[in-house]
């Protein structure tokens, strides 16, 4: 199980404050933070509150601090394809685009660069016409997402599809179609495309949003989740990602299984 | 039409132990990928074959062994000597006179004889004790002091010893055995506890208790493969290179022990007793297997040259 950290984005107090005062601490702090808890990956994402035409300069700002910081690769996490790729260019090592979509046009953009860069990327189950209701349509974009991997070259152990989870107090009725199409998009391809979601989303604006976190977190590894983007603060879940691997025989049982799970 | 050769992709290494000091030195593990698969990963080190040499003459070992030793049994200074001659790569000194039940040597006695021998040869040292946990601490604490900067390997240290058998390799600069009985996770277990002893995990070996062929040989086979599976994909407290104890299973077997005239369907007991021996290494070391500690020189013999084809590179 991949883990990918969330806490290097805009959309957290301290990082937007570190962005706007050009103040590294609070990424480094970060960087380092979640490398000790297990992160495979550092999402990095700029935030709403940098203007466009800054995002490309803050997201080479931010990664060059995190792979200063640790030795890990990053989730390059725009919108723009402009910062990713200029992410990208100063990354070391294998980067995640995080993300593409199923329209052909992002597509376009977004496949070449991961080619030209040797980067992996996180294609979303969803087009402009939004997220699908079903695993079967979800399964549908996927394929289109594998096929366009496929035709630039990127192995499709490099590819990340989501599935994408949506709140469970608001879209109750997805979360067993992303447990079937986890299912469903290990089927596509042999050897199939990795897959990853936004885990924190299940549980927006809801009760006891950690019991709800790791509770589809376990669910989806069942199912055939390969990563996620998650709060590494979350003992609990680390928890329970180490008991999942142990129970599905991915990890060697010892007495230690919750402890070594956390040894790099 | 061309063969696509199917590459498993792997993303750790197994381990490389160094037992000895310069220039004598033996270097094992390292592996990137499965026993003897060239074409898919770096092979570094060969399994190599340490000899067997006891702190007492043994009793009921039989002829076709102890002729290779003539006159030296009772002399653990010439046997080790002996070895050398015979060319192992190592010599595994089993303190088996500590045993309560054989003379009960003391610590202080099973250290003298192991300095005599270190100081006999060059071939780097394993020195086990005779299995008795509680004796075995103390007997290896005397001996990992008198042997101080040998760089050995010192075994075998059990859940109900280690502690003490880890203090000692990590004071006088010495390797460790770990050895769990055929259970997978203890081994991963007592590995994580050594190594919360800050023991480092590359002065580790595993012991995994095997059995001779038809007895229980694919039971330490299957255990041993699946660790390295493991190790191969990261898993830390599996990557330690693999001790295989062979020469005291196949020995104890009715096929190596039975005479000719015992068992004449057999055939030639020597040529018998040495294929158990042989074939057990064999198949441990395709199970991933590093040492192999054998009692009879013409074993080593034939090891070596079945080791010899199979680390011919096959690169596709």
């Amino acid at each position: 199980m991949l883990l990918i950290g969330e806490r290097i984005n805009g959309m957290f107090k301290d990082i937007r404050e570190a962005i706007l005062n050009r103040d590294p601490e609070p990424v480094r702090y970060w960087a380092k933070r979640q490398f000790e808890r297990c992160a495979a990956f550092l999402d990095i994402n700029t935030g709403p509150t940098v203007d466009a035409k800054d995002q490309p300069a803050v997201m080479e700002w931010l990664v060059k601090i995190a792979q200063e910081t640790v030795d890990l690769p990053c989730c390059l996490d725009s919108t723009n394809p402009e910062a990713i790729e200029a992410g990208l260019a100063v990354h070391k090592g294998k980067a995640l685009i995080n993300s593409t979509t199923a329209d052909q046009w992002k597509m376009d953009i977004y496949m070449p660069m991961a080619a030209k860069y040797g980067a992996a990327i996180i294609g979303l189950a969803m087009n402009e016409k939004g997220v699908p209701k079903s695993a079967a349509d979800r399964a549908a974009l996927a394929m289109e997402i594998v096929v366009n991997a496929d035709a630039n070259g990127i192995p499709m152990e490099d590819l990340f599809i989501d599935p994408l989870v949506l709140p469970c107090n608001v879209g109750q009725e997805h979360g067993p179609e992303v447990l079937e199409a986890l299912r469903q998009i290990k089927m596509l391809a042999d050897p199939p495309p990795k897959t990853t979601m936004g885990l924190s989303n299940v549980s927006q604006r809801c009760a006891d949003r950690h019991l709800l976190n790791r509770t589809f977190l376990v669910m989806s590894m069942a199912a055939g989740l390969d990563s996620a983007i998650v709060d590494l603060e979350d003992d609990a879940l680390l928890d329970a990602v180490a008991a999942a691997n142990i129970l599905l025989n991915k990890d060697i049982y010892c007495d230690s299984f919750t402890k070594t799970f956390r040894q790099r | 039409m061309a063969v696509t050769i199917a590459k498993e992709k792997w993303t750790s290494q197994v381990n490389e132990l160094v037992i000895g000091t310069e220039p004598n030195v033996v270097k094992v593990g390292g592996e990137t990928t499965l026993p003897f698969l060239h074409f898919e990963g770096q092979i570094p080190n060969k399994p190599v074959v340490a000899l067997e040499v006891w702190d007492m003459e043994p009793v009921g070992w039989p002829e076709v062994l102890t002729s290779a030793f003539a006159g030296v049994l009772n002399d653990p200074v010439a046997w080790a000597k002996k070895c050398e001659e015979y060319g192992a790569d190592l010599i595994c000194l089993t303190l088996m006179s500590a045993h309560p039940d054989n003379k009960n040597s003391s610590p202080a006695e099973c250290a003298a004889t192991a300095k005599a021998v270190a100081e006999a040869v060059k071939t780097p040292l394993i020195v086990v004790g005779c299995g008795v946990e509680a004796k075995d601490a103390e007997v290896i604490e005397a001996v990992g002091e008198a042997l101080s900067g040998k760089n050995c390997l010192l075994g075998c240290a059990k859940l109900e010893n280690y502690k003490t058998i880890t203090a000692t390799c990590m004071v006088h600069g010495h390797n460790i055995i770990a050895s769990s009985p055929l259970d997978i996770n203890l081994a991963k277990q007592l590995n994580i506890l050594i190594t919360e002893m800050n023991l480092a995990a590359n002065r580790i070996a595993i012991d995994p208790l095997v059995g001779a062929l038809g007895y229980g040989l694919e039971y330490a086979y299957s255990i041993m493969e699946r660790a390295r599976i493991g190790a191969l994909t990261g898993d830390k407290m599996l990557a330690m290179p693999v001790i295989c104890f062979v020469g005291q299973e196949a020995w104890k077997s009715k096929e190596a022990k039975s005479t000719t005239e015992e068992a004449p369907d057999w055939g030639d007991q020597a040529r018998r007793a040495i294929l158990w021996e042989t074939l057990t290494a064999t198949t441990f070391a395709q199970a991933g297997g590093a040492i192999m500690v054998l009692r009879h020189p013409e074993s080593m013999k034939q090891f070596r040259a079945h080791i010899a084809k199979m680390m011919e590179p096959n690169v596709y």
